[in-house]
């Protein structure tokens, strides 16, 4: 049995999560006894994934856009090469797109939203977040071929030094049932799917004119900012800000919510965040009842101190 | 032209999530059910197609008798007929098969679900379809304008989007943003009455064998006290978020 990680790579560097996506297939591969393998898309330092444990590395080369499908057949393809049983793979938006797709190809079985190690190997059980993280499912996967989706953030990073060989694979040119033309926000720009923190704005904040606030802590922590839907309804802030039942999910290790009272979507939008933040002039706002730490004042207050005072720490 | 909209059944947003028999059921009781948000988006965009081109709205749902309230209210909202696989559904792969056998020879060029259901969350269910089908895919779709043959399809990725164009038959993962929450269609009385004359067929079901179980489930754990900490003293924060929660 081969276990077959899935590593995403974004502007030739592997991403984050699949360094995450690395060390939880070497934990399974160690208590399986069996190797681990990685795929991976255009990677230009494809050695920096030895450090967490893969054995050999197929480092997929191709100037073809990114398209679900053909990346799907090319992952299929290579998983079968490299005679895999166990595929693993993270929660980007990318992978959510192309793996569906994989499953009815390799006729596996796929569990998303992983929250941590398989609770049994044999059979394969894992706990997975659902009902938009109010609570968990225990999932068993019965088919030969499996695939495991994991959530970012929610296993951890480990090194784990192996012998690595990477083989090149240029496929021959590919082609597309779909035009494809990107188009990237500002490059600076943390995605929320990524950030390890989220610094998120509510209704309290008055209007779009106050986001400076968020902004400001948004980068002395090196966040990415969203907002709650209110806000994106209102058109204080783009769409793709919003975070919550109906918005993007967020499963950041701290999460700071200013101004947002904390409808229960939007609680549970966030709530695979390990640390919560609250930032809010009413005592009675739900999130309180949410969070881990709370602070009760007015954000115009309270924001630009702990802007100063995270800049004195962050210099420290 | 004609479209299909995938549409699943689940607890309303605000529902309390509860778990019986030794946490192997999930608890029904108290529970309000509602069209998936994620599928209710597309279900009105499918209707602003109708009114723009000549076409046939078709709403299909895998579930029981219990889920037969909400295909009429994707009647009354404007769909002009249902169909409903009679089987309660345990996985993703089960509910995608379903579908795509029922698609087979009848021709819609559109075939619309939801990103995820709001449940179950598996996000699977589209690109299934997809696959099984042959069709073009877009997931995460934020907005979309198709004619007779083509299609023009947003797609929202983590850092920003994509524009994906090609021919139908076209299977999309649906979100908020096809339409807006405010443009969300409300039915009225004549809606309402219109729904009880509408077809809403049964289907038997075909597919029986699940390619994963659900063993149990578990609750969220119990949520301690949260620290409150002085406006005054806000360093106690950034000491706390060092030291204790380690997250800075």
């Amino acid at each position: 049995m081969a276990i077959v990680v899935y590593l995403e790579t974004e502007n030739g560097n592997f991403k984050k999560s699949a360094l995450e996506v690395s060390s939880y297939g070497r934990k399974l591969a160690d208590e399986t006894k069996s190797n681990l393998y990685g795929i991976a898309f255009n990677s230009d330092e494809p050695l920096k994934i030895q450090k967490y444990g893969v054995e050999k590395l197929i480092n997929i080369k191709t100037d073809h856009v990114f398209d679900a499908k053909s990346y799907a057949d090319l992952l299929c393809k290579t998983f079968k090469d490299l005679e895999g049983t166990l595929f693993i793979t993270g929660s980007s938006a990318d992978s959510r797109f192309i793996f569906p797709i994989v499953s009815i190809s390799l006729d596996a079985s796929y569990a998303t939203n992983v929250i941590e190690f398989p609770s049994s190997i044999s059979p394969l059980i894992l706990k997975r977040s659902a009902f938009t993280n109010k609570g968990f499912v225990f999932t068993e996967l019965k088919t030969n071929y499996k695939i495991i989706g994991i959530l970012n953030n929610s296993f951890g990073i480990f090194e784990s030094e192996s012998k690595l060989e990477v083989k090149d694979y240029i496929p021959e040119s590919l082609e597309s049932n779909v035009q494809v033309e990107s188009i990237k926000e500002d490059e600076e720009k943390i995605s929320i799917a990524d950030a390890e923190i989220v610094v998120s704005g509510g209704r309290g904040l008055k209007g779009p004119e106050n986001w400076n606030l968020v902004e400001d802590l948004a980068k002395i922590l090196g966040a990415a900012t969203a907002c709650s839907k209110p806000v994106s309804d209102m058109g204080w802030r783009p769409h793709s800000e919003h975070v919550g039942q109906t918005g993007k999910p967020v499963a950041s290790n701290l999460y700071i919510a200013i101004g947002v009272s904390g409808a229960i979507q939007h609680l549970a939008g966030i709530n695979a965040s390990k640390c919560k933040v609250v930032i809010n002039n009413d005592p009675e706002a739900p999130f309180f009842k949410a969070a881990d730490y709370g602070v009760i004042g007015d954000a115009f207050e309270v924001v630009p101190k702990l802007i100063d005072g995270l800049k004195k720490f962050k210099s420290r | 032209m004609k479209v299909l909209v995938c549409i699943s059944s689940v607890p309303d947003t605000t529902s309390k999530i509860n778990f019986i028999k030794n946490e192997t059921q999930f608890d029904k009781s108290g529970v309000q059910y509602i069209i998936n948000p994620n599928d209710e988006f597309g279900l009105t965009r499918a209707i602003w197609l109708k009114e723009k081109e000549s076409c046939e709205v078709h709403a299909i749902c895998v579930g029981g008798i219990d889920t037969d309230p909400i295909l009429r209210k994707a009647l009354a909202i404007g769909a002009d007929q249902a169909f409903r696989v009679d089987i309660n559904p345990m996985d993703a792969n089960q509910v995608a098969r379903e579908i795509s056998d029922f698609i087979k020879d009848k021709e819609y060029n559109l075939i619309i679900a939801g990103r995820e259901s709001i449940d179950y969350n598996g996000g699977m269910v589209p690109g299934m379809i997809a696959t099984l089908i042959n069709a073009n895919y877009v997931s995460n779709c934020v907005s979309l304008d198709v004619d007779q043959s083509n299609f023009k399809a947003t797609r929202e990725t983590d850092g920003g989007k994509e524009e994906i164009s090609g021919i139908l038959p076209l299977v999309i993962g649906g979100q908020k943003g096809l339409v807006e929450e405010s443009d969300l269609i409300i039915p009225n009385m004549r809606g309402i009455m219109m729904s009880r004359k509408k077809p809403l067929t049964i289907i038997e079901a075909k597919f029986q064998k699940l390619q994963t179980k659900t063993v149990k489930y578990e609750k969220l754990p119990p949520k301690g006290e949260v620290k409150l900490v002085n406006p005054e003293n806000i360093n106690d924060l950034i000491d706390l978020l060092h030291n204790e929660a380690k997250v800075i």
